[in-house]
């Protein structure tokens, strides 16, 4: 595969780092929400929150540089159905990367927690105390996160059809270790 | 003979201690405008709470501080942090156990000024059956007929047992607690009131 058919080398290492990021908030998050109250639980909440943060900058990094740089042009016979249906969930999935973290820091605003990156660096409240609000943030996050869930699942079964069906290159444009190998065959 | 002159002495004594212990009348505390809370740091993020009902009775004239006198009772029921979970927990056996230690207990044992409308009171602090003096600066200020008693002073929860088992643990929730008072008092000397 050509050297311009695939992401860049940033865009690669964002996508996969942000994937596992998400991965292991998502499901610290889903394991410490009924936990009994105790230090663990609070080491629990801080450490998404972090890992929450992190994620934001990240996707933001992310979103930049895919607005400067071109994604790898789809091969011509790509059906046009595809191309709109991956377009729109390319755009939901960056937009979703962003806004989760966002609610999440709103969220914890409104319930009256600061939340102080790394144990070290208070971030700004978002928002004055509100527990009205901090309820509707809440289910908003978490709503959404179940969406993101959704949309991650699509997007798998997407890129292995694509690969294992299909047997076409769109899932190596983004696998960190596909390149120097089909870049190889391609040179053949 | 002797043992009457010794109590004729003692109550002597008594009359006088009383006597100097009451320089002014107790001032009237307007208890929806006063507040004591104390700020937490849980994994390095300050979280206030607020104990709902106290009582206080405040005897201070800012021209003889050394006369001063305060005693405060703070319902440790009624701490809240805005959260039903967490306000369970800090009430129940682990943190202040509100059952068997009810209230938490200050009073003055000496005031002295520190200049430019700034005072500092010092006296023993109980909470769940143990006692250290604490320290605490605080500002007098007189406004709109009402007095304004503003300070604030650290506590190290642990000396108090608060937080036992697995709560020692003080990277999570750190030792130290601030606590906060601000009590507003009708100006003058009214009789105290609830």
């Amino acid at each position: 595969m050509p050297r311009n058919d695939r992401y860049s080398a940033p865009a690669i290492a964002l996508h996969w780092l942000i994937f596992a990021l998400i991965a292991g908030g998502f499901a610290l998050a889903v394991y410490m929400v009924d936990l009994p109250l105790s230090p663990a639980k609070l080491k629990y909440f801080s450490w998404h929150k972090w890992t929450g943060i992190t994620i934001f900058f990240l996707a933001l990094a992310r979103v930049a540089w895919r607005l400067t740089h071109r994604a790898p042009p789809y091969a011509a016979d790509f059906p046009l159905w595809q191309r709109r249906a991956a377009g729109a969930m390319h755009a939901l999935l960056y937009a979703l990367i962003v806004v989760i973290p966002l609610t999440g820091w709103l969220y914890s605003s409104a319930a009256g927690v600061t939340t102080v990156y790394f144990g070290v660096l208070p971030l700004p409240d978002l928002l004055a105390k509100d527990k009205a609000l901090a309820e509707l943030l809440k289910s908003v996050h978490v709503t959404l996160n179940y969406s993101l869930l959704i949309l991650v699942l699509l997007h798998v079964m997407a890129a292995l059809h694509h690969h294992f069906v299909v047997r076409d290159q769109i899932l190596a444009r983004m696998l960190p270790w596909a390149g120097r190998r089909n870049a190889g065959s391609a040179d053949v | 003979m002797y043992n009457l002159h010794r109590a004729a002495f003692s109550l002597l004594i008594a009359a006088l201690l009383t006597a100097g212990a009451a320089p002014a009348a107790a001032q009237a505390v307007l208890y929806d405008k006063s507040q004591i809370t104390c700020v937490s740091r849980q994994m390095n993020v300050p979280v206030e709470a607020r104990f709902k009902k106290f009582t206080a009775q405040i005897a201070f004239d800012p021209a003889k501080p050394a006369a001063g006198t305060a005693r405060l009772e703070i319902e440790l029921d009624s701490f809240d942090i805005d959260n039903a979970e967490v306000n369970d927990e800090a009430r129940g056996k682990q943190w202040f156990d509100a059952r068997n230690f009810p209230k938490a207990t200050f009073v003055a044992a000496g005031i002295k000024p520190l200049g430019a409308g700034k005072f500092e009171v010092r006296g023993p602090l109980t909470i769940k059956g143990r006692t250290h003096e604490v320290v605490a600066p605080f500002s007098y200020k007189e406004e709109a007929g009402t007095a304004v008693y503003d300070g604030a002073f650290p506590i190290k929860r642990l000396q108090y047992n608060i937080g036992e088992g697995v709560w020692k643990d003080t990277d999570t929730v750190a030792d130290e607690v601030q606590i906060k008072f601000h009590i507003v008092v009708a100006a003058g000397k009214a009789a105290a009131k609830k």
